[in-house]
């Protein structure tokens, strides 16, 4: 949804369960869940580097010592994924949690989609995972069952033994190697009822957090090979300027520094920019040598991006019809019998993802292979434009990926691997190439600036009967296809199309905007934009109405109902409902607050999950302090409540950045912002208490990465509201002097 | 040539002496916990102890630190175990990538203060940035670690 690598691979993203299994069976020659055909052997030999054992499927090895090995195939940036995907394994295994190893996968197609983006991965995978674990437990039953001559009924498994049920005998895991390598898998199997999970729906901690504080994990930029170079990169300051010439002779003097090179520009979405690269022994002389270049830029078309006169143009774009993308009723007929007429304009800028681990990959390019080990996110479209830009076939390219130092959606887009292929392959040597925090602040995919409009319309008592809203940002598409002047669909299902407020007349339309920086999805991505603007605007609504905003909102989702749509995910207006109103419970709404303080609310579904936040903040000497944050989530049946209860705190500060601090901005061409002392982001003394609720369910799960984060920045200006009576329509806070 | 003391233990390797020390510790001495984060001295990634002192090891260069103790994320244990313990009992790390700095400064804290308030934690930990927002946990888990301390 949030990928869009996905214009073309959203068909792929929307592959039930059951065609997962089918595509993945595919893309190995149909031999995932068969153990014993030499071609499926050798692919899990290659990821595991093991002769011996057990290997039901591609996920699965177990040792003769009990030793289980278990495929994590999305990349771990923070959230968890390495325990989570593997704990559903390892639950329908029955296997002891003490004897996992997680092994990462490389990029390869066989594992089926491997993008770790769009709060993807445990809704896509919860059940195939399951399924890799039941099927080996079975296999695992079956082999016992035949070595006791007895039937498979009368067996159990639990915690890596296979029991007899009657004779109360019982055989390790790892004693069953033998047989049940020699067994076909079995076609089906049932699946644990939930009330028999041992860790599914548990807080396992992460199977990394003894290295995560130790310093021993790897990170992309902690790979070093044996003759390794250290290279940085000087691009053109304006979004695809190009080298007119430049000067190396300083450069060159910097001790440790070997080499300079030019790197054209290659005009793909995920193209290296291209410039002048320095060479080196050591990360140092690199970033030495490229202050030392000197380079003049012929800065092409994008010069005249400044962010100012752009936001003048947008907003008159949403002041102004734009191209009809959702058309309810009649909002015009609306508004002319309308008793209150109520109109916004929202203002927001540029965002970078900015994760703590900069862009950087390291690459060894020999003759026609090439090796690559990076913080991706997306493994196999790294895969493919490596490819690409080698001319050569996929089977050629490995890319291991190391742990991601956060991701939030930057390193799906994989121009900075590209980069270290493209030098390595001139250098003919391994090369590591390190982004600056200067070149991923002002070199990024940026998430989209927006303009907003809206316009309501309400009867004499308080009822919504018109919503009008405008919007206009550049598309995530224009990275894909240069000159897209409109949103796309998939941006407008991020909270625009999709609003669950039951108004009988509503209108969406997109005005004109076009991308002059590379436009990319940043962590729950166009729900930013839209959440923040539904929020405040029904806040302001019910002001207007006269009603309390909780209630207010309860009746603008109004009956229960559930809306259709074109897979197994329905928004279910009671679930968004319930989240409100425990997130109400949980902060006391309505009860006396001390003076100063203030509440404020939002609530948002997003990524197929329901949150919503309560903020609790105060404004004294007009300045802002946030000091409680109410969450609660409807994800489905939840696989890790921890990691949950994380995401959702990490979300709430990552809300808050956005809404104190977040604003790219660019002028004549050049970001303004450069590092953290300008591009800030919140800090420990800046972080209120988070309190968390999980709403507890069997539904099939939902996205969590992401859904946290939309609601946050609305409710903080609601709360300011209520405090102060000021309704402040644009972001970052930080411009208006409050933070 | 270069010398410095790390954890313990003796280097000497051959590096320009206005290298700051991130990279010396990362590119030439081989551990790579400690982290580039911004270069600039701003967001605490690369945290070290300087004889007792916190410091940006990716502003410091070599010549200020020889003859000097330094210890980085791969020497905490040494110092307090606890802190590491109480970080993994509450499962604080996200990603992780900024934790070892984070640690780095938390043990500079307990050195100083071993039961610190609220306030006393804001205050230290506040050069240190988290991308992730992993900040309450933090805060919990120092608290925690003067705990485990003071119970010993």
């Amino acid at each position: 949804m949030s990928n869009s690598n996905s214009i073309k691979m959203q068909k792929h993203n929307n592959l039930s369960r059951r065609s997962f299994i089918r595509s993945i069976s595919l893309a190995s020659g149909g031999l995932v869940l068969a153990c014993n055909v030499p071609n499926s052997k050798n692919e899990i030999l290659k990821s595991t580097d093991d002769l011996n054992g057990f290997n039901p499927n591609l996920f699965v090895q177990l040792k003769s010592n009990g030793d289980l090995i278990l495929i994590a195939s999305r990349s771990e940036m923070g959230q968890g994924v390495r325990t989570s995907l593997t704990s559903v394994i390892a639950d329908e295994m029955d296997a002891d949690w003490s004897k996992v190893t997680v092994k990462q996968a490389t990029g390869d197609e066989k594992y089926g989609n491997q993008n770790t983006d769009g709060s993807r991965s445990i809704r896509t995978i919860y059940e195939p995972m399951r399924q890799m674990g039941a099927k080996a437990r079975a296999m695992l039953i079956t082999a016992a069952a035949n070595q006791w001559n007895v039937n498979i009924s009368q067996c159990k498994t639990q915690k890596h033994y296979v029991i007899n049920k009657i004779s109360k005998e019982k055989i390790f895991y790892g004693d069953l190697v033998e047989e049940a390598s020699k067994l076909e898998p079995p076609k089906d199997v049932t699946l644990k009822s939930p009330e028999d999970f041992i860790y599914i729906g548990k807080g396992l901690k992460s199977v990394d957090v003894e290295d995560f504080t130790t310093g021993k994990t790897k990170y992309g930029l902690d790979i070093r090979l044996p003759n390794m170079k250290y290279a940085a990169i000087s691009r053109c300051p304006v979004t695809f300027g190009t080298v007119k010439s430049f000067n190396k002779e300083k450069a060159i003097r910097v001790n440790g520094v070997l080499d300079i090179i030019e790197i054209p520009r290659i005009k793909k979405a995920f193209g290296p920019l291209g410039g002048i690269a320095v060479i080196a022994n050591n990360t140092w002389a690199a970033l030495k040598g490229k202050e030392a270049l000197e380079i003049k830029w012929d800065y092409g078309d994008n010069e005249e991006y400044t962010s100012d006169t752009y936001m003048e143009k947008i907003t008159k774009n949403v002041h102004k019809k734009g191209k009809e993308v959702k058309n309810d009723g009649n909002v015009n007929s609306a508004f002319k019998k309308a008793y209150k007429i109520i109109e916004s304009t929202y203002q927001m800028p540029h965002l970078v993802h900015s994760p703590m681990e900069v862009p950087n990959a390291t690459a060894y390019v020999q003759n026609d292979k090439c090796e690559v080990w990076a913080p991706v996110q997306a493994p196999q479209s790294t895969r493919k434009e490596v490819s690409d830009y080698l001319d050569t076939d996929l089977e050629n390219i490995t890319i291991n990926v190391t742990f991601l130092g956060g991701g939030f959606g930057r390193k799906s887009k994989p121009d900075f691997v590209v980069e270290a292929v493209a030098i390595s392959k001139m250098i003919k040597a391994p090369v590591q190439v390190i982004w600056t925090r200067e070149d991923d602040i002002q070199h990024s995919y940026y998430h989209a600036v927006s303009a907003q409009y809206m316009k309501g319309s309400l009867d004499k008592d308080g009822k919504v009967t018109g919503w009008l809203h405008r919007t206009a940002y550049p598309s995530i598409t224009s990275t894909f296809m240069p000159g897209v002047k409109h949103g796309a669909g998939f941006e407008f299902q991020q909270g625009l199309t999709n609003m669950p407020y039951e108004i009988d007349n509503i209108r969406c339309e997109n005005g004109e905007a076009k991308a002059h920086v590379r436009i990319g999805w940043l962590r729950s991505v166009y729900n930013i934009i839209h959440g923040f603007s539904i929020n405040v605007f029904a806040d302001e609504l019910a002001v207007a109405a006269k009603k309390d905003p909780l209630q207010f909102r309860l009746d603008l989702i109004g009956s229960d109902r559930i809306y259709p749509s074109d897979n197994e995910y329905k928004l279910d207006t009671s679930r968004l409902k319930n989240v409100l109103n425990i997130t109400a419970k949980n902060a006391g709404w309505g009860k006396e607050l001390p003076k100063d303080h203030g509440f404020g609310l939002a609530v948002h579904y997003s990524f197929y999950t329901y949150v919503a936040s309560i903020v609790e903040v105060s404004v004294i000497n007009d300045k802002l302090r946030v000091h409680n944050i109410y969450t609660a989530v409807d994800c489905g049946t939840v696989v890790n409540t921890d990691t949950v209860k994380a995401q959702l705190e990490g979300a709430a500060v990552f809300g808050m950045s956005l809404a104190f601090y977040g604003k790219i901005s660019a002028k004549n061409g050049v970001i303004e912002q450069s590092n953290f002392h300008d591009y800030k982001m919140l800090r420990i003394h800046e972080t209120p208490n988070i309190h968390i609720e999980i709403v507890k369910s069997n539904e099939i799960p939902t996205g969590i990465g992401e859904p946290g984060v939309p609601v946050i920045a609305p409710a903080i200006i609601n709360a300011i509201f209520s405090v102060t009576g000021k309704r402040y329509k644009n972001l970052p806070l930080e411009d208006y002097g409050l933070v | 040539m270069a010398k410095l003391n790390i954890n313990g233990k003796e280097f000497e390797f051959e590096a320009s002496p206005d290298m700051p020390i991130l990279w010396a510790i990362r590119d030439f001495v081989g551990l790579t916990g400690t982290k580039y984060g911004c270069g600039k001295g701003i967001c605490g990634s690369c945290n070290v102890i300087l004889d007792g002192n916190i410091i940006r090891s990716c502003i410091t260069p070599i010549s200020l630190a020889e003859g000097k103790s330094i210890i980085t994320i791969e020497g905490v244990e040494n110092e307090n175990k606890y802190l590491q313990q109480a970080w993994q009992d509450l499962n604080v790390p996200q990603c992780g990538y900024c934790q070892p700095g984070q640690l780095v400064s938390a043990l500079a804290l307990l050195n100083d203060n071993p039961i610190p308030t609220d306030d006393d934690i804001n205050t230290a930990m506040s050069g240190n940035i988290c991308r992730c927002g992993t900040y309450t946990r933090i805060k919990k888990a120092i608290h925690k670690a003067a705990e485990l301390k003071k119970d010993v």
